[in-house]
């Protein structure tokens, strides 16, 4: 039947698309590759159209960061939050639950926590640092009940909550460092006190700033993987994930579920916030979080939804955040460029997915797939 | 109160509505025809410096606003190319296009900074729109709140009173079956893409031209985000877009009143009221599942590929 | 062609060798040849596209290039959010090689102070900060010395006696500048009164606007602002009032509304300390200039009767001969409480952590 192959219509490439009986491994690990160099032709023409050598400018993003230890110990710490939070929104996403306020989650994650640190001031304990981080899982996954609540009680959808709340969370931060937990020898600005040694997350290799919520990514992508690979509820998530509808016919109660990937990816934000806050930053400020828990929902994409690839799409996002600054240090370009050049990558990346459960065929070859067919 | 201020808070909460108005229905539109585009905000940072720039450049606000619209379109088209034809992940790929257009639009803003442009003139019928009350309010706007309104009732006029937009809608709805039937899906979701991606570089326009007429990075400062989140709270429905956005726009203005006026309450609680209202309208306004359902792009978000 | 493709492939190709070499050894850095510039850098918490804070200072860091020419080569990161990520910048610029680093918002100062200490030999500048070491020296301008002469030029201006003030969140810095308008605004008009929003965004046109509406409606016929757009000026010639700009000369937006702007002037300042790390002079330091120094302008008093504008230029140049002091008293709190008693003054300290509103502003903080 021929008109089954015309070609669609004239907004369309020439080629055509094939569907791939089922995901190919190799692709799967192949595409991100074919991205990578796609990424580099195109950025080389635009660092020579900026009148930057182009050889010397993606140096600078992509190796530079990284030609030291302690530059992976940056990119760990930088990827860290991202992972965190990346893991849990990718379980809930599987299950097509639509929370993008981690934002604020990881906010109110960092209040709880940072609330037990300054409870406990300069006393010693080794209660504090368990304390401080149940307190960050449990405000994050507060916040993220809001919604959870919203949704399963009154049908609100929770994309619009779950945003909404996260402007309330920053309101609600800026509040309290300027008002009642601002530090009285702090000259009225809008912090906290500097939280205690015993409130401190621990470095884990000396030198450098890894610190225990580095760790705690790891672990997350590790129970996450095992949650997936090993257990009843992740392969229902991975049916999820690959056709949502399946849902009702895997037995899977909505309201349970919403609950479910709610307060995980909310615990998860939060985890993400106490270990922010108890570790590099040491207080709270209103500028806790550079907006992780929105940038975190593209690495769980970039990830397939899948714990393992949200923390290679961690360390990928957060490399190009250090090359950004590496690239204003040792180029002169401005940040503008940086975002043009995460965009570019992350366009590369996502459109290179294609590749893992489709064949391409070009128009010149349309003949022999035709003729095959006929 | 007197009515001075009636009328001027009414002037306020109009312009803060509009931008959010004129990319929410483009938003809308879109994902009526089942794709998601998250990069409001990127689109309209780039409208906003293409509508500053070519209005500089040309002298004229009219092809500031069609260069802003256009500029939004191509940017939605990148959008398009990565989804429609690639199949890209839509929520991943509008993200990645709003951190896009942030450094794109600041790369080529930076020769604007601290240009002053004359703002966008308002309409003025001699003795019309000097009428009390009325007259400033509906005769002394811009034509960008002129056109937020023309376009949000066209919209909806498209989508449930023309055929077109019956396709559109059922693209939106069930696009194997739509494809089924012979109609072109792709082509129908490129369309409504850049259609959306046009409003939000004029809603980008407005900020830049009319709102505050300068270019400043980032100057959007969220709205792009609220738009979208809009479009949640109207379950999809044009006409509730309106309310949306002038309830919020309406609300933020007022919470401003209310810290002016020196009232005992930390402005951070004050200034969560645009938002703590939203999520409380949308729970009074959801209640009915089924019309939430029915009124939901069932395909919203999901790739599309012909395999037939 | 061939010259730019040979440059790509050695720097690619270099670059890799390079990267997987120096896995393994840390990078040498500062060659210290004799024709080598010094090297200066600046982190800003903004764009340089703000027109605001972060712009002025990159004004600054321009005119540290033109003073100095090829004897200097300066960087600068800007976007650096305050959380975790400007240790890592400051770190990196120290490593880079440069000779002085400036961090011009006030949430760098944990960072700075860390940084400071790993690197000794490398001179650190902290904007708007306390804390202070052997290599961390702090900066800031007075601004409230500028808020005390708009606040006598409202005194003159004002008929309704009501000025709209718009901030972004209540800090000392916002506190005292409105405390020192009112100061300056009473010294003419004793009945004169402020209303305050902040808006609580750090960085918003629109909001700006709105806010200045808001206030406009509600009868102030003077908008000052502590945000650092044009936006709030924009809308005050929209309603036919009369405002003052903020950080930069914001004439250009509103030439025939704005009375004057406090104009954050970094460039001496930066010329100065980049030398004087240049040449081996720099020394850790507190510094807090206001007119007399130049670190503060007003731009052109504009907009006013004659006898206004004298006015303010003889209170311009009182502040500067030091027979004017903003904060001398008597003042009193909202709530009537005396905070300064007659014939004393606040002491710096007292001024830069000031967390109380002086009577005649409307409105509250939080507490």
């Amino acid at each position: 039947m021929p008109s089954r192959l015309e070609v669609p219509s004239r907004l369309e490439v020439p080629f055509r698309l094939e569907p791939r009986g089922q995901h190919s491994r190799f692709w799967a690990w192949a595409s991100p590759l074919v991205a990578i160099v796609a990424t580099l032709v195109v950025s080389t023409i635009i660092f020579a159209a900026l009148g930057k050598p182009a050889g010397a400018a993606l140096y600078t993003f992509v190796i530079s960061p990284v030609s030291s230890l302690n530059g992976w110990a940056e990119l760990s710490v930088k990827a860290a939050p991202l992972v965190l939070i990346g893991v849990g929104l990718a379980i809930g996403f599987r299950a097509s639950v639509w929370n993008i306020g981690a934002e604020g989650q990881f906010i109110l994650g960092a209040i709880f926590g940072g609330g037990v640190a300054l409870a406990a001031g300069d006393r010693e304990g080794f209660w504090i640092l368990p304390a401080m981080i149940v307190a960050g899982a449990l405000g994050g996954m507060a916040w993220a009940a809001i919604p959870a609540f919203l949704k399963t009680r009154f049908n609100a959808n929770e994309i619009l909550t779950s945003l909404m709340l996260t402007y309330v969370a920053q309101l609600l931060l800026i509040y309290l460092v300027v008002g009642p937990w601002k530090d009285p020898e702090g000259y009225g600005f809008p912090q906290t006190r500097l939280f205690g040694d015993a409130a401190t997350m621990p470095i884990l290799v000396s030198g450098t700033r890894i610190h225990l919520g580095v760790l705690a990514a790891v672990v997350a992508v590790g129970l996450g993987w095992l949650l997936y690979a090993k257990t009843l509820l992740g392969f229902q998530l991975r049916v999820l994930g690959q056709a949502p509808r399946a849902a009702a016919y895997a037995g899977f109660s909505g309201p349970g579920l919403t609950w479910f990937a709610l307060l995980l990816s909310g615990g998860m934000a939060g985890l993400a916030g106490v270990f922010e806050v108890g570790g590099p930053i040491g207080q709270l400020t209103p500028s806790i979080s550079p907006g992780y828990g929105f940038t975190a929902i593209i690495v769980a994409f970039l990830g397939r939804l899948h714990p393992v690839g949200v923390l290679l799409g961690g360390l990928v996002l957060a490399l190009s955040y250090l090359g950004g600054e590496k690239a204003q240090i040792d180029l002169g370009l401005p940040n503008a460029v940086t975002g043009i050049y995460q965009g570019i990558l992350l366009f590369f990346l996502l459109a290179a997915d294609l590749l893992i459960g489709y064949r391409i065929r070009f128009a010149g070859r349309r003949a022999v797939a035709q003729g095959g067919r006929a | 109160m007197n009515l001075d201020l009636v009328v001027s808070i009414a002037l306020s909460v109009i312009s803060a509505a509009t931008p959010l108005l004129l990319a929410a229905t483009g938003e809308l539109l879109t994902e009526k025809s089942g794709v998601l585009n998250l990069g409001v905000e990127g689109m309209m940072l780039v409208g906003a410096v293409i509508g500053f720039g070519a209005t500089l450049g040309s002298g004229s606000a009219i092809l500031g606003i069609l260069a802003a619209a256009i500029a939004g379109a191509a940017l939605a088209l990148i959008f398009g190319v990565l989804t429609l034809t690639l199949l890209a992940n839509q929520v991943a790929t509008g993200l990645a296009l709003t951190i896009f257009g942030v450094g794109f639009s600041a790369l080529i803003g930076a020769r604007y900074v601290g240009q002053p442009l004359p703002p966008l003139p308002k309409l003025h019928l001699p003795g019309i729109s000097d009428l009390p009350v009325l007259g400033p309010i509906v005769f002394g706007q811009d034509a960008l709140v002129y056109f937020s309104f023309a376009a949000l009732f066209g919209v909806s006029w498209f989508l449930y009173r023309s055929h077109a937009g019956l396709v559109l809608r059922a693209v939106g709805d069930s696009h194997d079956a739509a494809h089924a039937i012979g109609y072109k899906v792709t082509r129908i979701r490129y369309l409504a893409v850049a259609f959306g991606g046009a409003m939000c570089g004029i809603a980008g326009s407005y900020l830049s031209l009319a709102y505050t007429p300068m270019w400043a990075e980032n100057m959007t400062a969220g709205r792009g985000w609220i738009a979208l989140a809009l479009v949640v709270f109207a379950t999809w429905r044009p006409m509730r877009l309106l309310l949306g956005a002038y309830l919020f726009g309406g609300i933020t203005i007022l919470q401003l009143h209310i810290q002016g006026f020196g009232i005992a309450i930390p402005s951070q609680f004050v200034s969560m009221l645009p938002y703590l209202a939203t999520i409380v309208v949308l729970v009074a306004i959801s209640s009915n599942r089924t019309r939430v359902r029915l009124n939901t792009p069932a395909c919203l978000g999901q790739p599309f590929h012909a395999t037939t | 062609m061939q010259m730019k493709r040979r440059t790509f492939a050695q720097g690619l190709f270099g670059g890799l060798a390079a990267g997987a070499g120096l896995l393994a050894a840390p990078r040498l850095i500062g060659r210290a040849a004799a024709a080598d510039p010094f090297k200066a850098a600046w982190i800003y918490v903004g764009p340089v596209g703000d027109f605001g804070w972060s712009y002025q200072h990159d004004q600054g860091r321009k005119a540290v290039e033109a003073a100095l020419g090829d004897q200097v080569k300066t960087t600068y990161v800007e976007s650096v959010p305050e959380g975790a990520d400007a240790e890592r910048v400051l770190r990196d610029l120290a490593s880079a090689g440069n000779g002085i680093v400036f961090a011009t918002s006030f949430g760098y100062w944990q960072p700075a102070l860390k940084v400071a200490k790993q690197f000794p030999n490398v001179k650190f500048e902290h904007a708007t900060g306390f804390k202070r070491a052997d290599n961390l020296a702090t900066y800031n301008i007075r601004f409230y010395e500028g808020r005390y002469i708009q606040g006598v030029i409202a005194g003159k201006m004002s008929k309704s006696g009501v000025v709209g003030y718009i901030g972004s969140v209540p800090i000392p810095e916002v506190i005292m500048g409105m405390n020192a308008f009112i100061q300056g605004m009473h010294t003419v008009n004793p009945a004169g009164k402020i209303k305050m929003v902040m808006i609580n965004a750090w960085y918003d046109p629109g909001k700006e606007s709105d806010a200045a509406k808001a206030l406009i409606d509600q009868g102030a016929d003077l908008v000052a602002q502590h945000t650092d757009s044009p936006a709030p000026l924009q809308t005050a010639h929209d309603r036919g009032v009369k405002g003052f700009g903020q950080a930069s000369d914001m004439i250009k937006f509103a030439p025939d509304t704005q009375l004057t702007a406090s104009v954050d002037h970094w460039d001496e300042y930066y010329v100065g300390r980049v030398k004087a790390a240049m040449d081996g002079s720099w020394k850790s330091q507190d510094v807090w200039g206001g007119l007399k120094s130049g670190m503060l302008h007003m731009a052109p008093y504009l907009n006013m009767p004659d006898d206004v504008k004298a006015l303010a230029q003889k209170t311009e140049e009182d502040i500067k001969s030091g027979a004017i002091m903003p904060f001398m008293g008597p003042i009193k709190a909202q709530d009537g409480t005396v905070k300064v008693q007659q014939g004393q003054m606040l002491d710096d300290g007292a001024i830069a952590g000031m967390d109380w509103l002086a009577e005649g502003i409307e409105g509250q903080l939080p507490k």
